[in-house]
């Protein structure tokens, strides 16, 4: 089964890349929204926003449009998934001699590719707005290695939505949610001035603890035991999802 | 397992809950042979392609292709069919030639891209073969389909309802590639509801209906199942879609076990 996993993955993942290049509006749509909601809180509500750190807003507030474009990004792989299922092209490829997830994979790599490149337009956007880090290459692999863990485990959630929608509308509606989380976290303001329940949870759901290292990564600040939990976070998020995803795989391939 | 058959099935039977939808289904095609199984919508058609292209599971009975069984051989069955699905599965948004080279890549032949350019001259595409997918006519989607299909010269092949939603030209263009592939020596099974399809492309006939196969022959043998009317001074032979609504009845031929009608329309055509 395995012993074309790599070359077919690699094929396939040729093909989605090539949908993607082929309408490169997927990427700018996925980068415009996290950039307009970015010139929106740094020169609207920027000004009325204290958030006790030394540093420019849109330094404070980078990481959490980052982690919006992630949330964006991967509804266009539930929503191609979706489109290869309902085209017939998945029954093509299984009943081929393939490496049966090779399918699922490549999209999952698709994914990633996109979404970096969001991520890469966002980040110039941002530094043209003055955000400035004065971090070192290995701070910055930080920030690279827990995006691309974050943009993973999005995406395997994002499989899931894929293989049980029964529309399309349905295949993306699935990130909305994960859009809003980022509210509810350190993203925006400090949760120290949050009421307690709201509070309780935003300093306990990933997105705080995500945010919260990748701007002390770029900060030069010490990352410590939240760096830590973010890791969990990331890689426990991924786990689930991965397996989660393959279980409905192979019931809908049943 | 004998060698002279490449498709032998016995006692298949697959339900979707409680609805039964192939109840006991025996058949055996011979290699090189087309063989079209006839039924109406909802009959059982694409579920018993289904499980011996290996993507369904048949709930009993054993089939074997090309040797291999389809439950406990699915890899080896799959190096010896393709499958033609019952919507065009092609990639609209890369070209002709791009999707048979990605076909060709998964099929791991030693030369994708001259395979693909024999294909496209096969069915003749070669000009539209650099043209998006998206561009072109139902008839060119079902012909590069069906190219798709005999990439890696598989010994058996899969035909769903090939020319279902195509305009007549699409249709002959699309029997004109069937005869091609079967005149290679290739095992054909294609289903159709078109009685017309089945009369003028296959050596022998089965008529799936309501989950079993009713009647199985050759077009002389199914004719001969109703006699020619005696009375009749214009017409003396019933023409198969006499001998398939004597044998299937006038009723409602489709039926809540609908599983073709239940497949996601196709939004492409």
């Amino acid at each position: 089964m395995t012993k074309h996993l790599l070359g077919d993955t690699a094929t396939l993942t040729g093909r989605s890349l090539r949908h993607v290049l082929r309408s490169p509006d997927t990427i700018i749509t996925t980068a415009v929204t996290p950039i307009v909601m970015m010139l929106l809180f740094v020169y609207v509500f920027g000004s009325a926003i204290e958030t006790g750190h030394d540093s420019s807003y849109v330094n404070y507030l980078l990481p959490g449009i980052l982690l919006i474009t992630v949330a964006s990004g991967v509804a266009y792989t539930s929503y191609r998934l979706f489109l290869d299922l309902q085209g017939g092209i998945f029954e093509r490829f299984h009943s081929m001699p393939i490496a049966r997830s090779a399918t699922l994979w490549a999209h999952v790599l698709t994914s990633l590719v996109a979404n970096l490149v969001s991520l890469v337009l966002v980040v110039l956007v941002a530094l043209a707005m003055g955000f400035r880090s004065g971090a070192g290459v290995l701070a910055w692999l930080g920030v690279v290695g827990i995006l691309v863990l974050f943009t993973l485990a999005l995406t395997w959630l994002a499989v899931i939505a894929g293989l049980a929608a029964k529309s399309t509308d349905g295949a993306g509606g699935f990130a909305y949610p994960l859009l809003f989380l980022p509210f509810l976290s350190s993203a925006f303001v400090p949760t120290d001035g949050m009421p307690g329940p709201v509070r309780v949870f935003a300093e306990h759901q990933p997105v705080t603890s995500v945010v919260d290292t990748l701007r002390n990564l770029y900060a030069e600040q010490p990352v410590g035991s939240e760096g830590w939990l973010a890791l969990a976070w990331c890689v426990g998020l991924l786990v689930l999802a991965y397996g989660l995803a393959m279980a409905a795989y192979r019931r809908r391939l049943a | 397992m004998t060698s002279e058959a490449a498709i032998r099935v016995a006692g298949i039977t697959k339900s979707y809950g409680d609805a039964p939808v192939l109840r006991g289904v025996d058949l055996e095609v011979a290699r090189g042979s087309i063989f079209a199984l006839l039924g109406s919508n909802g009959a059982g058609k694409t579920t018993l392609v289904k499980i011996l292209s290996t993507l369904l599971r048949a709930d009993s009975g054993t089939a074997v292709v090309h040797g291999h069984d389809v439950a406990t051989q699915a890899e080896r069955v799959r190096e010896a069919i393709s499958l033609t699905g019952q919507f065009a599965a092609v990639d609209d948004i890369l070209t002709g030639r791009e999707n048979l080279v990605l076909v060709a890549r998964l099929r791991h032949v030693d030369d994708p891209g001259s395979t693909a350019d024999e294909l496209l001259a096969r069915f003749a595409l070669t000009e539209a073969g650099g043209r998006r997918v998206a561009t072109y006519s139902g008839g060119m989607r079902r012909r590069l389909d069906i190219a798709m299909s005999l990439i890696g010269d598989p010994p058996v092949v899969f035909l769903d309802e090939p020319t279902t939603g195509l305009d007549p030209q699409g249709r002959l263009e699309v029997w004109r590639a069937v005869r091609e592939i079967a005149g290679g020596g290739t095992t054909v099974l294609l289903t159709t509801q078109y009685l017309e399809e089945a009369e003028q492309l296959a050596d022998r006939i089965a008529i799936l209906h309501r989950g079993r196969i009713i009647v199985d022959g050759t077009l002389a043998e199914l004719k001969a199942l109703l006699p020619a009317a005696e009375v009749q001074y214009v017409e003396g032979q019933p023409s198969l879609e006499d001998v398939f609504l004597a044998l299937v009845g006038d009723d409602d031929p489709t039926h809540p076990s609908d599983s073709d009608a239940a497949e996601p329309a196709d939004t492409h055509q």
